[in-house]
């Protein structure tokens, strides 16, 4: 049976998703990017530099992978919505992941900015794959406005910390009609295998690769956990008892009244 | 409500005795901590906590690594005016030094700016000495049209102004402030900025919030270390940082560390920060704001500046000239500090590259 994800009409086999930040060089990136097998690569156009000529980050993306600019470095969506023009001014493609983030604390991102940004690049034509908090009502906002897909995050950016927001990650899931990508948070391949099982569309992964000892066997430790967590999904697991079978049944006075 | 008010409640703190009285059971238990309050950060200031320097160097490492990645951003200062209105008594450019002064001509800023282009910088820093008659708003918003030809992120440390004059600045094209405080102790600020604008400590302190609601995208503060003991000042110094991230989450705030460096005139730093000290102050901060920005400049040496770079330094600068005009014309005059870090662009990058780190170049796209 063929299982692939479409976005934006474009269909994909893998369903890790890389971001390519925090990585020690180009050289190193290209390499995690190649072994992860991963299709769709998110870059933060605040780090393009075209003019450069050894320095230009999008020389180390392999062609034949989805670029997915991303907004990083946007506060509101007016600022959202001119870095995503430019990002397609510049050769990127009609892909954009919007990150609205107006807390540089915790780094989490704002929705309500994010559905307004997102009504006027979909208007524009942009597949427009938004980086969220999860909370269906929002994840409804998105997807009438046009979102492509959903990007809730499982931890808050750059944690390592697992899918923290499962519960309501799941009613996205099961709730949703457009794909549901979890984004951030994600420290362990074993973690990326269960936001799979769950049903997740996708994952996408940055810090856990780029800062790994060994980014290169991590990338390829990624893609079998997300490939092992979508056929345990796509096999139907079997159903989890909430609570343990009592040995003290609590109604078995009504066989004895019989 | 303005970060004067929080430092009036902690101005007073009997620093001397609240260190002496730290002991490494204190250190320990906050090395054991996830998140660190501001009480936890004075803790690691103390003279207890030099005992765990290497662990609190792991951590600090690790905590950068997570939140910044195996890169380190590149910038370079740009040196504009060197008019100066203040009598400040560390610094060169002080009113009553005599030397020529001197203020680039659009013509002048344009040859710097193709010379730090050519290097391959695309962040850079405007630099005036305290001006408002050579460095007003209208030479910095004409400077503006030609710098942002050649880059993608300017930021300036320039006189402390108004939040409709930022404003005017951030329409045009300036995302960020620098604005150190020099000293947090108000009597010596009194006693060593003798005559000027300058001398105003409060209109000084809440300069970056002034940014912060003009639009600034970062902020960066600072205490020279040296005017008076650096514990204390580092501690205010981290208080000021965490008082501007709380209240202004949309914006990136980052400290520096500078020491005096050899001026002209005869001033004697009151304490000396031993390099010791400055790494412990470095380690405490990065422990207490995991996510805020630490600044390096080439105040410091190569050797020292390469060791400093895994600890949690998150921006560099490199090849700096503080002179006015001092990229384009070897012979140009006076500069604000000396500086111990000649190497080259070319050479920092090999460094971190060697030292497993990204140079980044450019991190920010003027919109």
């Amino acid at each position: 049976m063929k299982d692939t994800l479409v976005i934006g009409g474009e269909e994909f086999t893998s369903r890790l998703f890389v971001g390519t930040g925090k990585f020690a060089n180009h050289q190193q990136m290209e390499e995690v990017l190649e072994k992860s097998n991963t299709e769709v690569v998110t870059v933060a156009l605040r780090r393009v530099d075209i003019e450069a000529k050894e320095e230009n980050i999008l020389n180390n993306i392999p062609a034949n992978m989805k670029l997915m600019p991303n907004t990083s470095g946007a506060r509101n969506a007016d600022e959202a919505v001119r870095i995503a023009r430019l990002a397609k001014a510049i050769g990127m493609g009609n892909w954009v992941k919007i990150e609205v983030i107006s807390d540089h604390k915790y780094l989490l991102p704002d929705n309500e900015e994010t559905v307004r940004a997102i009504e006027v690049l979909a208007r524009e034509g942009f597949v427009v794959l938004p980086y969220m908090n999860p909370d269906l009502m929002a994840a409804k906002r998105m997807r009438d406005a046009g979102a492509a897909a959903i990007m809730p995050l499982g931890a808050p950016i750059g944690s390592n910390k697992g899918i923290r927001m499962k519960e309501m990650i799941q009613i996205l899931i099961d709730e949703m009609d457009v794909p549901i990508v979890v984004d951030a948070g994600i420290g362990k391949p074993s973690e990326a295998a269960v936001a799979m099982e769950m049903g997740a569309a996708a994952v996408l992964v940055n810090t856990a690769i780029a800062t790994a000892n060994d980014p290169v066997q991590m990338a390829v430790a990624f893609d079998l956990a997300v490939k092992s967590g979508r056929i345990g999904y796509l096999s139907g697991l079997g159903p989890v008892s909430e609570i343990a079978k009592a040995s003290s049944p609590l109604t078995g006075f009504l066989e004895e009244f019989k | 409500m303005s970060f004067y008010d929080v430092y009036l409640t902690l101005k007073d703190i009997p620093f001397r005795n609240r260190f002496k009285n730290i002991t490494s059971k204190d250190v320990k238990h906050v090395l054991k901590k996830g998140r660190l309050t501001i009480e936890d950060y004075l803790i690691l200031l103390s003279p207890a906590a030099e005992n765990f320097l290497e662990e609190m160097a792991q951590r600090a490492h690790h905590l950068t690594v997570q939140h910044f990645g195996k890169t380190m951003q590149l910038y370079m200062p740009l040196y504009l005016s060197d008019y100066c209105v203040n009598v400040c008594s560390y610094c060169s450019f002080s009113f009553t030094n005599p030397f020529p002064r001197r203020c680039l001509t659009l013509e002048e800023i344009q040859k710097e700016a193709q010379v730090i282009a050519d290097m391959g910088i695309k962040h850079i820093i405007l630099l005036t000495g305290e001006s408002r008659l050579h460095s007003s708003v209208e030479y910095l918003k004409e400077s503006l049209t030609v710098l942002k030809q050649y880059f993608s992120s300017i930021a300036i440390e320039i006189q402390p102004l108004d939040e409709n004059d930022y404003k005017e600045l951030v329409d045009d094209g300036i995302d960020g402030l620098t604005v150190y405080q020099e000293v947090y102790n108000e009597d010596i600020y009194r006693e060593i900025h003798k005559k000027g604008p300058k001398r105003n400590f409060r209109y000084r302190l809440e300069t970056p919030e002034r940014g912060a609601e003009a639009g600034m995208r970062s902020l960066n503060v600072g205490a020279l270390l040296g005017l008076d003991d650096w514990r204390k000042e580092c501690f205010l110094t981290g208080a000021h940082a965490s008082y501007l991230q709380d209240k202004y989450l949309e914006t990136e705030v980052g400290v520096s560390f500078p020491r005096i460096r050899p001026h002209a005139g005869s001033f004697q730093p009151k304490d000396h920060v031993t390099d010791k000290n400055l790494v412990q102050a470095i380690l405490a901060f990065r422990l207490f704001l995991p996510r805020a920005g630490i600044n390096l400049s080439t105040r410091e040496t190569a050797e020292f500046r390469e060791k400093l770079i895994p600890l949690g330094v998150t921006k560099m600068s490199a090849d700096s000239s503080t002179v006015v005009g001092g990229y384009s014309d070897p012979h140009a005059t006076q500069s604000q500090f000396e500086i111990s870090d000649d190497r080259s662009v070319e050479e920092i990058k090999v460094l971190l590259k060697h030292k497993g780190y990204q140079p980044v170049i450019k991190d920010w796209q003027m919109l």
